[in-house]
């Protein structure tokens, strides 16, 4: 492998082989080229956001390919591709087409009801989509700012659970006004995963205990958790032989934004503020620019009188307060209609805010646009179940490719012969943290 | 590559401290006196801790008891046993109080013998034991539970797990973390089930398995070793790309006609005449499907490859030191490859046991975290085959239990038994039942100059 990791303009490349975390600006930024000339270098060479369109781009390639390789009735065709290859062919291209319209009809708008459908209906699809990237964006967030410290937050899924616990049981507990009560839960939810995730970076700071391992075990422990609080008095609703909790008080519950029809609700202003906390976080905070130097280089943070424990733990904390409001909008919001605790109360959110994070490079924005991305394929996905009759659970794959190649810029350029195509790994919290090997 | 212990220390100091050496040789004195030190702190702590917990159990376990109760244990495996051995009937209270006693014994012993390695061990294995038959006689007080068939349980539930940790001891020990063992679960169950089903055989459904296992290895090496893609994280999202392809084909397919493609059957039982006549756990080791002999046999050879071969030696160099072992000759991602792919191998036919070896048939998701589990053996096995195993079969016997003691409606919620592989992991990462440590260059891609 070649060592000479030339940087595209825009995107410094972040993580050399034997470098170590990727800050965020880095001081010597190299001389800015005019827009035209770096947009055309991006191109040729492909940088970070023509990388990952294409990545997106192979991704639905590939669900296509899967979609077909599924379908007995295609599969059928393809034993007369010599005779027919047209009947085939077409076979294939209508099903995955039917599949992909039907996940644009259910995601972003449906032209069948432009003409003569109300502007509840035109707006659905963009409402389900935003709906669905509500909670994406919260835990999407919690995984980017532990990252960011250069810490690998696995345990969303544990942080959404606590959150949801907590916000669940202040929720059914009292009874409180409008807004206060939603205030409490939303303290309450911040407050659950915040203290669940505050463990492992206790046990991280404290004793060095990897958080990889922590995290994933304390959600494993979060679940079986959950299951037994679904059996005691406390939280298991009366007279039900399933293990569902009990429901929230009416002023208990996020609102929706535009009446009952839409699913669309208040969360996504909450996930937008938390964003933008972020985003003022890292960058105009001392805090956080502990939080990114702890992250690049914990020995020269130490040297430089920084407290690495403070800052790991600090971190865990934000980012399982972050993961315990995606609790919160998924207790709290019309996604959940009877608005009470089940055992699958994560939905699974915990791991696709990984991906969401890894998509949007750790950064407030991109977590957003990638949250919206994958918010839209859940939307899209649903109805492409519904009405074309593809299981949703080729989104997971889409998703889980999508990220697969953008971890691995090269393999993209090479699959599309762009230039640049044999350098190493570069950019993002993706590249290894640190490589052994001859420094040259 | 012995891992060190702190008793370790205790002979090399005993030579340093001799008569004739002076004073320039004594900081090493020191660092010894240290070492000796933390380990007497550590005896105390935990011995302390073990008495705590004897009299915990002598509270709640042996005078939470009625006296005149019995806890009987069956000892006769379901459906295949032929030396009929008589159920085991124990007088709760008096058990309970006796073994609760052992507990704190071994904590005085832990306390007493701080620098001999055996007696540390010896003493660690009679609190556990003492302290689960102290639990299981209360729990069990007053009725019946059958112990030969939480054996046979600890077994099965404890296959796949072995087999997870020593492909995951395979892969971190030559420097390539496999958080992806979940996957490669799945999708090795997946496959078999589905070449089980449509060939027939189930020979074909193993060997399926076990491909299906080696792809996702050789995914994982490809991302890890040529694109550098940190390791957690490439093994998070492959998870997720398993469970989503299983999940997607298990809808459109498999649930479709689970006749033609969901219908594989299980590998029968093989007897070995002799040792399946050892009373209790005869039947239970020695009359099971071939897929756990297999099992018996890759534990023997990853441990003795790993320690005793050439291939081990190069493996580990390339996981401790891989610039070493490249200056060496050995080329480091070329064994890193080999050796991910052929744990993938390994795990695939874990997965592979899932279905074709148990169930039968394949459903959604149907690992529920067990790889994870089993990276759980692999940290709490301190990254060696036999500690792995021996790892395996204790999270294998807690989830057995759970399983056993649920109909007995004892107040400990089987939530809580379930839990304690992940808690004792979390003990055991935050060094707080003796160190431990990675290899070094495990999540360390190797790139040349």
């Amino acid at each position: 492998m070649t060592e000479d990791n030339k940087s595209t303009p825009g995107e410094p490349s972040e993580a050399k082989p034997a470098a170590t975390r990727p800050a965020g600006a880095s001081a010597s930024a190299p001389p800015k080229p005019s827009l035209g000339r770096a947009m055309l270098d991006g191109i040729i060479t492909g940088n970070s956001a023509v990388v990952t369109f294409l990545a997106i781009l192979l991704a639905l390639v590939v669900g296509g390919v899967l979609m077909i390789l599924a379908d007995q009735d295609v599969l059928d065709q393809y034993k007369y591709f010599t005779a027919a290859p047209g009947d085939a062919l077409s076979a294939s291209w209508s099903l995955v087409s039917d599949a992909y319209s039907a996940m644009f009809k259910g995601s972003i708008m449906n032209p069948d009801l432009f003409a003569d459908g109300s502007l509840e209906d035109n707006f659905r699809p963009i409402s389900e989509t935003i709906t669905q990237a509500t909670p994406l964006i919260f835990g999407g967030l919690a995984v980017s700012i532990a990252f960011r410290t250069g810490l690998f937050n696995i345990g969303a899924q544990g942080q959404i659970i606590a959150g949801a616990v907590f916000a669940s049981w202040i929720g059914f507990v009292v009874d409180l006004p409008p807004v206060i009560h939603l205030v409490f839960v939303i303290l309450a939810g911040v407050i659950g995963g915040g203290l669940y995730a505050g463990i492992a970076g206790f046990l991280k700071a404290r004793y060095g205990a990897h958080e990889v391992i922590v995290t994933i075990m304390l959600n494993h422990i979060a679940v079986l958790l959950l299951g037994w609080l679904l059996t005691t008095d406390t939280f298991r609703r009366g007279g039900q032989s399933q293990p569902i909790g009990k429901d929230a008080n009416d002023n208990a519950v996020l609102p929706n934004l535009f009446g009952d029809n839409l699913r669309i609700h208040f969360g996504i202003i909450l996930a937008l503020l938390a964003a933008g906390i972020y985003w003022w976080l890292l960058n105009r905070s001392t805090l956080g620019f502990e939080l990114r130097a702890v992250g690049s280089n914990p020995d020269a943070a130490r040297t430089a009188g920084m407290s690495v424990a403070r800052a790991q733990i600090l971190a865990m904390v934000i980012a399982g307060a972050m993961a315990g409001l995606a609790g919160v909008s998924q207790v709290m919001s019309s996604t959940n209609p009877a608005h009470t605790l089940t055992p699958s109360i994560d939905a699974g959110i915990g791991f696709d805010a990984i991906t969401v994070a890894l998509l949007g490079r750790t950064k407030p924005l991109g977590t957003v646009l990638a949250a919206l991305l994958f918010g839209a394929l859940r939307a899209g996905g649903s109805v492409m179940q519904a009405s074309a009759n593809v299981s949703v659970d080729i989104v997971i794959v889409i998703q889980a490719v999508i990220v697969l190649f953008v971890a691995a810029p090269p393999l993209v350029r090479s699959i599309f012969r762009l230039r640049g195509a044999r350098e190493g790994a570069e950019g993002g919290p993706l590249a290894a943290k640190e490589t052994v090997g001859v420094q040259a | 590559m012995t891992e060190r212990n702190p008793e370790g220390g205790t002979q090399v100091a005993d030579t340093v401290i001799a008569p004739h050496v002076e004073a320039p040789v004594n900081p090493t004195g020191e660092a010894a006196d240290a070492v000796r030190a933390a380990a007497r702190k550590k005896a105390l702590i935990t011995g302390i801790g073990f008495i705590l917990v004897g009299l915990y159990a002598l509270w709640a376990f042996g005078f939470g008891t009625s006296g005149g109760e019995d806890a009987v244990f069956g000892m006769t495996v379901p459906n295949r046993d032929t030396t009929h051995v008589g159920d085991l009937s124990l007088p709760a209270r008096g058990v309970a109080i006796a073994m609760s006693v052992v507990c704190m014994i071994a904590g005085g012993l832990r306390i007493a013998f701080d620098r001999s390695r055996l007696a540390t061990r010896l003493s660690i294995a009679l609190f556990l034991i003492a302290f689960v038959i102290a639990f299981l006689v209360w729990a069990v007080a007053g009725k019946q539970m059958s112990f030969a068939g939480a054996l046979q349980n600890t077994l099965l539930a404890a296959v796949p797990l072995v087999l997870g940790a020593l492909a995951g001891v395979i892969g971190e020990r030559s420097g390539v973390v496999n958080i992806a063992i979940d996957g490669q679960f799945l999708f090795g169950a997946f496959a078999a089930a589905l070449t089980g089903s449509v060939t027939g055989s189930l020979w074909a459904g193993l060997a399926a398995g076990a491909v299906a296992g080696a792809l996702i290895g050789a995914l994982l090496a490809v991302f890890a070793v040529r694109y550098l893609v940190e390791q957690v994280v490439l093994g998070v999202v492959i998870n997720l790309l398993v469970t989503g392809i299983t999940g997607f084909l298990y809808t459109q397919l498999l649930q479709k006609d689970p006749e033609q493609y969901n219908n594989p059957g299980v590998f029968d039982n093989i007897r070995i005449p002799g040792f399946a006549d050892i009373p209790v756990i005869g039947p239970v080791l020695f009359d099971v499907n071939v897929i756990v002999y297999l099992m018996y046999a890759l534990i023997v050879i990853v441990h003795l490859g790993l320690f005793h071969t050439r291939w081990g030696l190069r493996a580990r160099a390339v996981g401790e030191h891989p610039t070493a072992a490249d200056t060496v000759g050995i080329k480091v991602n070329a064994t890193r490859y080999r050796n991910v792919i052929m744990a993938g191998a390994i795990a695939g036919v874990g997965g592979a046991f899932l279905t074709i070896g148990t169930v039968g048939t394949f459903s959604k998701d149907m690992t529920s975290g067990a790889g994870y589990i089993a990276l759980a053996a692999v940290i709490f096995g301190r990254w060696r085959p036999l500690g792995a195993v021996a790892a395996a079969l204790l999270f294998g016997f807690t989830s057995a239990l759970a399983t056993s003691l649920q109909p007995l409606n004892t107040s400990i919620p089987s939530q809580f038994l379930q839990m304690m592989p992940y808690v004792v992991t979390i003990f055991a990462v935050a060094g707080l039942v003796g160190k431990v440590r990675a290899p070094a260059a495990a999540n360390k891609p190797y790139t040349k100059g």
